[in-house]
């Protein structure tokens, strides 16, 4: 038994393909979807992957959210039935869409930071990370220049009282977001928006560990059952 | 608008010509209405005129890099699919897969506008390599600035890596790797120096050639701006007096967004075998493209140059023609496959054009280098033979003469600097290399570069080379280093530049990759100065003795000339870039010390070398006395050892010795590990640590394997000797000074590694 979970292409992703081989290890079956395309081929759930999708110009993720595929998405993601894991651009985009609230800025550093950075995981009532336990620490490569998560107070506090705070960066924040905040989810718990790569630590060779995977074991786990 | 027509040139022999505007000799000059039989229209001048710059036509240079075609390596047969001269040479690297790689300078353009200079500079050499028909996989890059504190580096740098970042990252190709170094020298001169290496199967290859008489010429990309040229306005207001025309950039703008698009867009156009030759347009734009693609087809091409599309609709046709707009590529392609060919660029939203087609040419034309024709608005602009500008260019004889001051810099021996002796003196100098620009950590600059896009990378930053692997199902991988020291080719240009050559071979090998094949960019300054051009024929010669002896030929190049402020040139900086194959890129070797227990041996012999030294740079600010000596067969005995105690498990570690000594690469390993250690120095403690004494390694033994080790050193030959143990860690140095040992705790390391360059950029 296995799940079909669609990756989106936009023109400007960059990390489709390993959000991709990421599900494939997680024994998911990735499915290619386009932007230009409004038609969901059926998935059970959605990446959207990072990257700089139509080159981030105007504002990360602003032009993307208009994308044929995003009309899509956006009802069922809402109403809680579509999961949707949006990993840094897809993040952007989840904000643009108003899916999720707040919205990304420019690291404090104002530069791009690429670097193996150890998160803490606050929720795992969500459908992306039911297999890590609360207080886990992961340590994922983080990659963006505008990682900046900011939102008014009331919703912060919304946020944290509502445990849909899912992961906090651990140790010095990295790029200045509020609360140290890493990922959000949305009041279902079927939207989930991070800005680390957590397809970029699913194996040895090519990650700083493989602390990502269970987000996408997460998803398998939500629609298929725990393996015996 | 006044157009200079081919017929208004014959009947205007007398007109005065800006030829000496545009870079052009007297007799280049007179060798271009030799060739055309009347005086060149403006246009052709334009063509002539980029084709035959120092930069295209490699007219200094191409003397002495003939020596690459003349000691060819005898792998060269074996491993090379495609060699010298293409946009990039093609190496095989086994179960199908070909690999082609590429190093260009970007120097000049980044040091006037840094940010845009580099980017263009990375998307530059990028395009290079998807023309081969390879899908991008990497990028490295080489950097060179002044002292970090002087104000040009703290204009330069930053913006420097800042283009990197937004144009790599961008492009979703990983930055495994490179070069961050600083010398005076360079203050006004940076180098920036960008490589790309891209993977196709055999059977992709693609060439830059126009064969086929009625295949349609299509240009493809962004649309053709004003950026990037400099000449083209000369002409246009000698020809024109148009007032208007005056103020344009002459570094090019870049658009990453668009590039990764032209990638996708190029790669699905190669998979539906829709070209049938393609060249991308970088410095001099359509000429070059154009006059290369007609030089290497038929020889024959019709161009409709009013049809290129444009962000500006005032551009006469000299400025389409020496435009260097980024993000174009232009392709030939048969009749009948037109329409899916544009089908493919609309999927993309890649404006592509139709603008002429390949055209027969008559055995006479075809004795005189083709003909190409280009055409705006129905009027004849153009009609000269293209090999004689894309091949045929002038080649000169530079004088050249060794330098008269190199005698005394010789005589300048650094053995006469004072040394320290007492363990705390020892402890000070160490920590004082480590935290010097050029060795200390990297990472304010390594940090703004995506090293994980397309899941693949296995080795970056900090280690020697970057690791990559290309097919998941077999674990086949490549390595890749660039290495370069100014101060060594400084003192000796031909050992400086073996030197280089054998550092990023070591670099590679320690890694457990066999190295395959070369690449350089040979950064030096005017070639006009007999000193400068001995420097050069000295490094060149080096390089081919040099690949010769090694066994890994060069597959193509750049050189950078010019790089000078008045009379002052560079040091002579050749980077050579070195290709590795992993069979199993899982058994790759990394640089930090993983495992406690683990014997740490010193691979190699240590003798007293301290000229352009890392310790005299920076305890003395001394440069003077030879380079290290070279030993090749040295080298190649470390390199098949590391791939045999790679295959066979036998080591944990490994990392070169280079810069800095033992000393440096003692310290790296444990802050880029998780263990320390503690080890006896052999002899002289001095030089034990700070030595530069090339074909040397250190590796951590992994525990039990002791004996297979030693056995597999004896065997290739390599000198072995026991330092002592991975521990704790801190670093631990014992040996005959006094007030021993050196403890160094991870945390002292730490500072003295990550402490400076940080601080000195950020302002």
């Amino acid at each position: 038994m296995t799940a079909r979970v669609g990756v989106v292409t936009f023109p400007g992703s960059l990390d489709d393909r390993d959000a991709a081989r990421a599900l494939r290890i997680a024994g998911a079956t990735p499915v290619p979807l386009w932007h230009g395309d409004a038609d969901l081929r059926g998935v059970d759930a959605v990446v959207l992957p990072g990257g700089f999708s139509y080159g981030d110009y105007l504002r990360c993720g602003a032009i993307a959210r208009f994308a044929p595929i995003m009309a899509e998405i956006l009802p069922p993601a809402a109403a809680g039935r579509l999961p949707v894991l949006g990993i840094c651009n897809g993040f952007q985009i989840l904000c643009e869409s108003a899916l999720l609230p707040g919205a990304l800025t420019r690291n404090s550093s104002l530069h791009f930071v690429c670097r193996d950075q150890r998160l803490r995981i606050e929720s795992t009532d969500t459908a992306w990370t039911g297999d890590y336990r609360v207080g886990d620490e992961p340590l994922i490569p983080l990659k963006s220049g505008e990682g900046g998560y900011v939102a008014d107070a009331a919703t912060l506090a919304e946020l944290t009282a509502n445990g849909r705070v899912v992961a906090r960066y651990a140790g010095a924040n990295p790029n200045g977001s509020a609360d140290a905040i890493a990922g959000i989810t949305n009041e279902h718990g079927n939207v989930v928006g991070l800005m680390p790569h957590p397809e970029h630590a699913v194996e040895e060779l090519t990650g700083p560990s493989t602390d990502g995977l269970p987000f996408f074991t997460s998803i398998m786990s939500r629609l298929v059952g725990t393996p015996a | 608008m006044h157009i200079d027509t081919v017929a208004r040139a014959g009947q205007s022999p007398d007109t005065s010509q800006p030829y000496a505007e545009l870079g052009m000799k007297d007799d280049e000059y007179a060798r271009v209405r030799a060739i055309l039989g009347r005086r060149p229209t403006s246009a052709e001048l334009a063509i002539y005129s980029v084709m035959w710059s120092e930069h295209c036509s490699y007219k200094s240079s191409k003397a002495h890099l003939r020596q690459f075609g003349e000691k060819v390596p005898a792998s060269a047969a074996r491993t090379l699919l495609v060699g010298m001269g293409e946009n990039a040479g093609v190496v095989d690297i086994g179960q199908g897969y070909a690999v082609t790689f590429k190093i260009e300078s970007h120097n000049h353009p980044s040091y006037v506008e840094p940010h845009q200079g580099a980017a263009t500079g990375v998307g530059g050499i990028v395009r290079d390599i998807l023309t081969m028909g390879a899908r991008p996989v990497a990028v490295m890059d080489a950097l060179r600035f002044g002292p970090v504190d002087a104000p040009d580096t703290r204009r330069v740098l930053p913006g420097v890596v800042s283009g990197i970042s937004f144009y790599g990252n961008c492009l979703g190709l990983p930055n495994i790797g490179g070069e961050l170094g600083f010398d005076p020298c360079y203050t006004g001169n940076p180098l920036v120096n960008a490589l790309c290496v891209g993977v196709m199967r055999h059977g992709d290859i693609k060439l830059a050639q126009a064969p086929g008489p009625g295949n349609k010429v299509v240009l493809f990309g962004s649309r053709t701006g004003p950026d990037g040229i400099g000449g083209a306005s000369v002409l246009a207001s000698a020809s024109f007096d148009d007032a208007s025309q005056a103020k344009r950039p002459s570094v090019q703008v870049g658009d990453p967004f668009l590039e990764k698009l032209l990638i996708e867009c190029s790669l699905e156009l190669f998979a539906a075998d829709l070209v049938v030759g393609i060249q991308d347009l970088g410095a001099a734009g359509v000429s070059c493209a154009t006059t290369e693609l007609a030089a290497a087809g038929t020889g024959g091409m019709r161009v409709a140059l009013d049809r290129v599309p444009l962000r500006d609709p005032r551009l006469t046709p000299e400025e389409i023609l020496m435009s260097e707009s980024q993000e174009r590529m232009m392709a030939v392609v048969e009749p009948g496959k037109l329409d899916a060919f544009m089908s493919v660029c609309a999927k993309w939203d890649i404006l592509a054009t139709v603008i002429g087609e390949v055209t027969d040419v008559s055995p006479e034309e075809a004795e005189r280098g083709g003909r190409l024709v280009m055409t705006w608005h129905g009027e004849t602009v153009v009609d000269l033979p293209p090999r004689t500008a894309a091949d045929e260019g002038p080649v000169y004889q530079r004088p050249y003469a060794r330098p008269g001051y190199l005698d005394a810099l010789n005589a300048d021996d650094a053995v006469g600097l004072p040394r320290p002796v007492r363990g705390a003196e020892l402890r000070g100098d160490l920590l004082r290399v480590l935290s010097s620009p050029g060795i200390a950590d990297p990472s304010w600059v390594t940090s703004q570069y995506d090293r994980y896009v397309q899941g693949n990378t296995v080795l970056a930053v900090p280690h020697d080379a970057g690791v990559v692997r290309i097919d998941e199902e077999t674990g086949l991988g490549i390595a890749l280093a660039t290495d370069g020291n100014g101060r060594y080719t400084k003192l000796d240009p031909y050992t400086g530049t073996q030197l280089a050559l054998a550092e990023a071979y070591r670099n590679v090998a320690v890694t457990g990759a066999r190295p395959l094949a070369v690449t350089n960019c040979l950064n030096f300054g005017s070639p006009e100065d007999p000193g400068v051009m001995w420097q050069f024929a000295e490094a060149v010669r080096g390089l081919a003795d040099g690949c010769l002896e090694l066994d890994t030929p060069v597959t193509g190049g750049n050189v950078s000339f010019y790089n000078q402020t008045g009379d002052t040139a560079i040091h002579p900086t050749p980077v050579i870039g070195v290709l590795g194959v992993h069979d199993d890129v899982s058994r790759r070797i990394a640089s930090g010390f993983g495992t406690a227990g683990a014997a740490v041996v010193l691979l190699g012999e240590t003798d007293d070398e301290f000229g352009g030294s890392a310790w005299a740079r920076v305890v003395h600010d001394h440069l003077g006395g030879l380079p290290p000596r070279v030993d090749l067969a040295a080298e190649r005995a470390l390199g098949a050892l590391m791939a045999e105690a790679a295959r066979d498990g036998l080591v944990d570690a490994a990392h070169d010795l280079s810069d800095g000594g033992l000393g440096t690469a003692l310290a790296e390993s444990v802050l880029h590990g998780t263990v320390g250690a503690r080890v006896v120095l052999p002899g002289d403690p001095f030089a034990a640590l700070f030595s530069e004494s090339a074909a040397r390694a250190l590796v951590a033994v992994r525990p039990g394997r002791e004996e297979d080790f030693a056995a597999a050193c004896r065997r290739h030959g390599v000198p072995a000797t026991d330092l002592g143990r991975t521990t704790g860690t801190s670093l631990v140095i014992e040996g005959a000074f006094a007030d021993g040992p050196i403890r160094l705790s991870a945390d002292e390391l730490r500072a003295a590694y990550e402490g400076r360059l940080v601080a000195d950029t950020e302002r």
